[in-house]
């Protein structure tokens, strides 16, 4: 059987109305489908690439349970730790006991799900030249990435975030959210922190499209992130004028701390969803900075390899 | 710059590209050096051709491919693909081409290669019926049922090719681009990949062009036959156009029972060498054939053994790729004689 008669073309839509601002039809005729077909196009794919994100962490279960394990270790420890900076009613960075337990547990498995460890994918691939196969497709490599990291992220909360949660309220005396809105809010400030970690780790991938070796600016982000995102301990715990400097400054609060004030409602319903509003900036303005320098990177582009 | 002509699928018009590398000149100093990959290439290849590219390594084959399908930015010349400039239009080109890296995989390392081309249909947002009559053709014609359910960093090289290439063609691309596809195959893979697509491109859907080392691929799969050496392109035309400009001929070769005193002499036929004390004879053959000579042979008498050898492609792309960077060749040049 010919190919070509295997392969059908896909007829015109008829409802669509010629439109002079769409591409010429191809050779073959097909003409570009209107906007909001395409709009749907683009969030199937968004979609589709997100759930092989997922699929592709859930193959990794030694990995996980070994993870698992190291976060409960850690919990337990940095728990006994916040009981003792927080005995006699003391109240440091404004948190009661309860809530800097909550921190603790609910911060543990959020570590994997916005990932502040080292991430070297497309810096790899830049390397080994196998960002071809990213660039020779029709979705931009940020969008595609995000999609998987959305999806990445989706498993961790499966197989990281849950399990260190239900110690800490099956062993501890823990903050439980009394805010309906507060529980909404934490799914988008986790969604958004999402973002923000991997808006700063693919700029920080991008670098190797000028360096090759980006070991360095890895280390670099990783070291930032675990002292300033609020992962070792509350940022609320230093001094305030050094607060406004890293809430406002730079990334890293967004990441780990405020949707975990969110979750152990540190402070009003108001302020909290401020604080995600900083979130939605930080995304924003790492996406256009990920956008604008891969445009410059793709430009004077060199594909490692023959 | 000349206007592609209206069928014209690629067209390249003093295409170069230039790499700067850094040498380590003294033990502090780095100096910069230009050098050419490409050196001004004149391309045109019109709708359901079969294109094969060959040169020696690192003659600029896979640099060629790289601009062509808009992952390399040109360093000056004029290049379309599709009617499209490729890297401004990176995007809007990646629909309508069909990419296959040998030595890269465009597949999802950890899943199963079903699940690579169901991602691949949203990626290209491929309608499900054309999606699923393609997957259909390349799974029967390719063989791929046995390994469908495997994820990807499982497969062997041959099993993975296969997918690579039904992952290029389930969007339906005009132009399929195939960098060493048969790399690394064994003998019954790359029969099994040349047949299907020697089959592909007989239809005329879809123009291919390939590069390779395996001049059996050639042999095989392309009527049309562009040789860089230096960046720049040797020859453009067909194999026989090949052999006849480099003077390669069909030979006749002669065992005796004892040498000739005297070497016959036959219209249209030379004698190339004498070997083995003048117990074999190697004739070479002027587009003459081979009776001619071997009646004269048997009327001398003495004859053990004769063999008609076929040109030989390798020797001709030896021979072409050991002399010296030659003039660019016009396309579709009347043969020159050696
Ligand atoms: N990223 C790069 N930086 C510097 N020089 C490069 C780069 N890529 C290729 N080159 C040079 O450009 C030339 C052409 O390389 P190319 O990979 O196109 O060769 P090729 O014809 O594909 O060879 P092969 O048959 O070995 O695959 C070579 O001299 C190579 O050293
Ligand atoms: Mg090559």
């Amino acid at each position: 059987m010919p190919f070509a008669a295997a392969c059908p073309k896909s007829a015109p839509d008829p409802h669509s109305a010629p439109d002079p601002s769409a591409d010429p039809p191809d050779r073959r005729g097909r003409p570009r489908p209107p906007a909001r077909r395409r709009a749907a196009d683009a969030a199937a794919g968004f979609v589709a690439l997100t759930g092989a994100g997922f699929r592709r962490y859930a193959t990794y279960r030694q990995a996980m349970v070994a993870g698992l394990f190291t976060n409960i270790v850690f919990g337990a420890m940095l728990a006994s730790i916040m009981l003792g900076v927080a005995a006699d009613g003391r109240t440091p960075g404004g948190y009661s006991r309860e809530q800097l337990v909550a921190f603790v547990w609910v911060g543990q498995g959020l570590l994997n799900v916005v990932y502040t460890w080292g991430w070297r994918e497309l810096a790899d691939r830049v390397r080994s030249g196998d960002v071809t196969a990213d660039l020779l497709r029709p979705v931009d490599p940020l969008t595609s990435y995000a999609a998987a990291d959305l999806g990445r992220a989706g498993q961790a909360v499966l197989g990281r975030w849950i399990a260190p949660v239900v110690v800490g309220v099956a062993f501890y005396d823990i903050y439980v959210p009394h805010r309906p809105s507060t529980y909404v809010l934490f799914v988008v400030s986790v969604v958004l922190a999402t973002l923000v970690s991997f808006g700063g780790r693919y700029l920080v991938n991008l670098s190797a499209f000028w360096l090759l070796d980006v070991r360095g600016p890895v280390a670099l982000w990783m070291l930032a992130g675990a002292l300033l995102s609020g992962s070792f301990l509350p940022m609320r715990f230093l001094p305030e004028w050094v607060q406004w400097l890293l809430w406002c400054g730079t990334p890293f609060p967004s990441i780990f701390q405020i949707p975990l004030d969110v979750a152990v409602e540190r402070t009003d319903g108001a302020l909290s969803a401020t604080t995600v509003l900083l979130q939605l900036v930080w995304v924003i303005v790492l996406f256009l900075a990920c956008r604008a320098v891969q445009r410059r990177a793709v430009r004077r582009l060199v594909v490692q390899g023959g | 710059m000349t206007m592609p002509p209206h069928d014209a699928v690629i067209h390249a018009a003093g295409l170069r590209k230039d790499f700067t590398v850094k040498r380590k000149t003294g033990r502090l100093r780095r100096t910069a050096q230009s050098v050419s990959a490409v050196d001004g290439v004149d391309l045109t290849i019109t709708t359901g051709e079969t294109v094969g590219y060959i040169g020696p390594n690192g003659a600029g084959k896979s640099t060629t491919l790289k601009m062509m399908t808009g992952i390399l930015t040109p360093t000056g010349g004029a290049l379309t693909v599709c009617g499209l400039e490729p890297v401004p239009r990176r995007k809007q080109l990646a629909r309508r081409i069909g990419v296959v890296f040998g030595q890269r995989s465009q597949l999802w390392w950890d899943l199963p290669l079903r699940e690579s081309f169901r991602l691949l249909r949203h990626v290209y947002s491929v309608p499900a019926a054309d999606h699923a009559h393609r997957l259909e053709t390349c799974r029967r014609m390719l063989d791929l049922d046995a390994f469908l359910d495997t994820p990807v960093r499982q497969l062997s090289l041959g099993q993975r090719m296969r997918g690579e290439i039904t992952a290029a063609l389930l969007h339906g691309p005009e132009v399929l681009f195939l960098d060493e596809p048969t790399i690394g195959l064994d003998v019954v893979s790359k029969h099994a990949l040349r047949a299907f697509l020697a089959d592909l491109g007989a239809r005329g859907d879809v123009t291919i062009v390939l590069t390779t080392h395996d001049l059996a691929d050639i042999e095989r799969l392309c009527p049309r036959l562009v040789v860089v050496d230096h960046g720049r392109v040797v020859h453009d035309g067909t194999l026989a156009a090949l052999h006849e400009r480099y003077g390669s001929r069909r030979r006749v070769v002669v065992d005796l029972d004892r040498p000739y005193d005297d070497l016959p002499h036959v219209p249209g036929v030379k004698v190339d060498r004498v070997e083995d004390d003048g117990h074999r004879v190697v004739f070479a053959l002027d587009g003459v054939p081979a009776g001619g000579l071997i009646a004269r042979l048997a009327q001398l008498g003495g004859l053990r053994d004769v063999a008609v050898q076929e040109p030989d492609i390798e020797e001709v792309v030896a021979r072409l790729y050991t002399t010296e960077p030659a003039e660019p060749a016009e396309p579709a040049e009347p043969a020159v004689p050696a």
